[in-house]
């Protein structure tokens, strides 16, 4: 691997890890439960690109999975949230 | 033969319900008759034996590994004491025929009291001393069946509950002194013990091994301060009193000691402890007994202030105190047994047992009169060579005035002891006379609900012919004393003493002047005993061994339920509280006593500032998680150290962990989700700052622990991980490359199977609660 991919993801990471910081601060502070939701839903891309970095730097495959199951997780997780926090149920019964 | 003789009563036990089912007409005591006396006549065949010195022993391997085998053993004591359970047993089975009508449940009775007969055999022939502690507690609870025989009434349940607990509790206190002993002696035969006594003695636990062994023979024995349950057990039959309460089961404590007297003897501790309780028993029993004014009660303090006197003589362990004491036995035994019979047939008669009650019955129950008359001037030692209580008393008087063995304390005590002596024989001389003189002379009340008459010959048969042994055991005492007494003694101090028992001690004896003093002091106590009744407001006054038992029961009832509501609290959190705070304390104490902490750096990775930084993220989030006030927004945050660690799984390059960890992950979320619909608000925590400050310091001191035994735990490398091996193999042997999933289902696939197990479980249990809905009907909700 060239030295310049090294240094360059080794900066990206840090930035993105530096933003989960300020996602972390949001989805603790608050205010409302939407904003922790949406937080903790952007923290979840983040990572994903932490794990992509991170797999170019370890020049492996492997991560693929796992970067693809972050992207439904966090997808389900944020629409299970967002039901829950409109209607107060995540799965609703039949109303037969 | 010798143990078909002593396992007799408990086929016959087994039987007796058959018979009892089957034959109706008969009253079921004829049948068991049969037992004792087929038995007494059986042992009356090793009589000339034992005078010869030939002691018969049997063995029938019973759990040879452990030393333990069922030997029994005849030589004069076990003899004397086997003669006297089954002719007794005789006597009592058949007044018990008279006594009880075929109305009760016989067959129980007869049960219980044949398997007190074998276990009693067995107690008193056993040569085992694991084997004797078998039979002991066996008579324990057959006594304790017996005495709760009416278990209908409130007093009989209490009174057999009463005993049961100190004679069990007496009996385990012997079984760790019988441990003891065959623990220093390296045998459980008693006879071997008894060879190896000096090894008992000298060894540093004997004071233990005594105390112990004699806390046996206290409670069965009925010993001051553990008389109490003996009063409370005239709840039963009276021919269960007769029986057990008088001749038998009370004397076990005494053939204990006297079996083992071989071993103690000769020592100050035992005997002081002996000759001391047994004289205070003596004087306190026969003290409490003129108290009382139920026939039955004033029997059972009188016997246990005679089983006092025997256990003194015990004490004495000179050869004249000896023959006294086996002497005493044997006459207690038979004046005791048929007093008993007459307070059964007085009760059986006129309703009643109380004394203020009865009186002038003379007239129409002569004979009861006489028989009772004997028995109760015998029990006083009244001075005439026609009761053999007498001699055995003035033998008492005797061997209380000489000590032979030699030491500062005996020399120092000893010469109390004759005035305890006539002391508690002043009392037992006017219970005596007031049994007889009030229930049978004096005016006749008409608050009696029966008409008194005369009883039933076949009821008078048993204590006629105790009574005719008293006589006769009087006139010709050198007889018994040849045949039973002296091998008897023999057994007890392996000396041989001249059985003589002399009528007349000559007039310049000072025990005819002692029993002179009795005699002159209790009729004069007995004829003003109005005045100075009062006295028992002030010694006994609201003190009384029943009242201890009672306070000491209720207290420890009381006071366990009180240890044990302070600890079970019902609240999960103090449970926490306890495990937390021992997983601290054992492993800290643990760890630091070992030098467990240990710190090294050897072969730490290089730490990247990602890692760092994801540490840094996953903290503040879990510490946040705390503060949080809301349900959701706790486990949103929580949410971050999941995805967090899911994160630091890909760091360290774990990528199957990492899959897992992000669905578990999400799908607890999602499943906190469902749960918190239903749950109220988070409220502000709201406890105090005390609990607060337990909180933080025991959840810090977890966490404390926790990180320094894992640092400790990298920093000491025992041994090579078996690592390499699944690296090198799992290609070769398992056919996959990825060496997670070959390890999770090849090379260690039974801990899946029962993981998978697990999660199978879980979601039946959880498919179970949420349809099974007891109290509702359709299980749906």
């Amino acid at each position: 691997m060239t030295s310049l991919l090294s240094t360059v993801s080794t900066i990206c990471i840090i930035v993105i890890a530096i933003s989960t910081l300020f996602l972390l601060y949001r989805a603790i502070k608050g205010p409302s439960n939407p904003d922790r939701a949406v937080a903790l839903d952007t923290i979840g891309i983040n990572l994903m690109a932490i794990a992509g970095i991170l797999a170019i730097k370890l020049e492996t495959q492997y991560f693929n999975d796992i970067i693809l199951l972050i992207g439904i997780l966090a997808f389900i997780g944020t629409v299970a949230i967002a039901k829950f926090l409109e209607k107060g149920v995540i799965i609703e019964r039949n109303r037969d | 033969m010798l143990h078909a003789a002593v396992l007799l009563p408990f086929l016959a036990a087994f039987f007796i319900p058959f018979i009892y089912r089957g034959v109706k007409q008969v009253h079921l005591g004829w049948f068991v008759l049969a037992v004792p006396i087929l038995l007494f006549g059986y042992f009356l065949t090793f009589i000339n034996g034992v005078l010869k010195g030939v002691h018969t022993l049997k063995t029938f391997e019973w759990i040879p590994s452990l030393g333990v085998n069922v030997t029994f053993f005849i030589d004069g004591l076990g003899l004397f004491f086997a003669l006297l359970i089954t002719g007794i047993g005789s006597l009592v089975v058949l007044y018990s025929i008279y006594y009880l009508s075929k109305a009760e449940k016989l067959g129980h009775f007869y049960v219980y009291l044949l398997l007190f007969m074998g276990a009693m055999l067995g107690v008193v022939l056993s040569d085992n001393l694991f084997v004797l502690y078998t039979f002991w507690e066996l008579t324990s609870i057959s006594s304790f069946l017996l005495i709760g025989y009416w278990y209908q009434r409130e007093k009989s349940t209490s009174g057999a509950l009463k005993s049961m607990v100190i004679t069990v509790f007496g009996g385990l206190a012997m079984l760790g002194g019988f441990l003891l002993m065959s623990d220093i002696t390296g045998t459980t035969s008693i006879r071997g013990i008894i060879e190896n006594a000096d090894l008992i003695v000298n060894s540093p636990l004997f004071t233990f091994i005594l105390i112990l062994v004699l806390l046996g023979a206290f409670t069965k024995s009925a010993q001051f301060p553990f008389h109490t349950w003996l009063p409370d057990a005239m709840e039963a039959p009276t021919p269960v009193s007769a029986f057990l309460h008088s001749a038998t089961m009370v004397k076990a404590g005494i053939y204990l000691v006297a079996r083992l007297s071989l071993v103690f003897a000769g020592t100050d501790l035992f005997f002081l402890i002996v000759s001391g309780f047994g004289l205070l028993t003596l004087c306190w029993g026969s003290y409490m007994a003129v108290r009382k004014t139920d026939l039955k009660a004033i029997l059972a303090y009188s016997t246990i202030s005679q089983l006092g006197m025997i256990m003194a003589m015990l004490g004495f362990g000179t050869k004249a105190a000896i023959l006294a004491a086996v002497f005493h036995i044997l006459n207690h035994a038979t004046f005791k047994g048929s007093l008993f019979m007459v307070a059964g047939i007085i009760d059986h008669e006129t309703g009643t047992r109380d004394i203020r009650r009865l009186g002038g019955l003379f007239t129409f129950m002569p004979i009861t009169a006489t028989l009772a008359l004997i028995g109760t001037f015998s029990m006083a030692g009244f001075p005439l060579p026609i009761l053999n209580g007498f001699l055995s008393k003035e033998m008492f008087f005797k061997s209380s005035l000489h000590f032979e063995h030699a030491s500062p304390i005996v020399e120092a005590v000893s010469p109390f002891f004759p005035y305890f002596a006539v002391g508690g024989s002043i009392f037992t001389f006017i219970y005596s006379v007031m049994i007889f003189f009030r229930t049978f002379t004096g005016k006749q009340r008409d608050t009696l609900e029966k008409q008194p008459h005369e009883a039933p010959i076949g009821m008078l048969i048993s204590p006629m012919i105790l009574v005719a042994l008293v006589v006769i055991i009087a006139i010709i005492p050198d007889t018994f004393g040849h045949l039973l007494l002296a091998p008897m003694v023999d057994s007890v101090t392996n000396l041989v003493v001249d059985p003589h028992i002399k009528f007349w001690h000559g007039l310049y004896n000072p025990e005819l002047y002692m029993s002179l003093a009795v005699l002159i002091f209790g009729t004069l106590l007995y004829m003003t005993r109005t005045k100075w009744v009062r006295i028992y407001d002030v010694l006994p006054g609201k003190m009384s061994a029943a009242k201890v038992f009672d306070a000491l029961m209720n207290g420890m009832v009381k006071g366990s339920e009180k240890v044990t509501n302070i600890y079970m609290t019902g609240s999960l959190r103090h449970y926490l509280v306890y495990i937390l705070t021992f997983f601290i304390a054992l492993l800290a104490i643990t760890m630091s006593v070992t030098g467990g902490f240990t710190l090294s750096f050897d072969d730490l990775a290089p730490i990247a500032l990602p890692e760092v930084m994801i540490a840094v993220v996953m903290a503040v989030a879990a510490f946040g998680t705390i503060f949080m006030n809301n349900r959701i927004a706790a486990i949103l945050v929580l949410g971050i150290v999941g995805y967090g660690l899911s994160l630091l799984f890909v760091f360290f390059r774990a990528p199957d962990l990492a899959l897992t960890q992000l669905i578990v992950e999400t799908v607890t979320v999602a499943l906190f989700l469902l749960c918190f619909y239903h749950l109220p608000d988070l409220d502000k925590e709201k406890s105090s700052s005390g609990t607060k400050v337990v909180n933080w310091v025991i959840s810090i001191s977890v966490g404390v622990i926790v990180t320094l035994i894992g640092i400790a735990s990298h920093s000491t490398k025992m041994f090579e991980p078996i690592s390499d091996y699944f690296i090198k193999n799992s290609y070769k042997l398992g056919g996959g490359d990825n060496i997670v999933n070959v390890i999770l289902v090849d090379f260690r696939g039974l801990d899946t199977m029962l993981e998978i197990l697990v999660l199978g479980l879980a979601a039946i249990g959880i498919f179970t609660m949420i349809k099974l809905r007891p109290g509702k009907k359709g299980g749906n909700e």
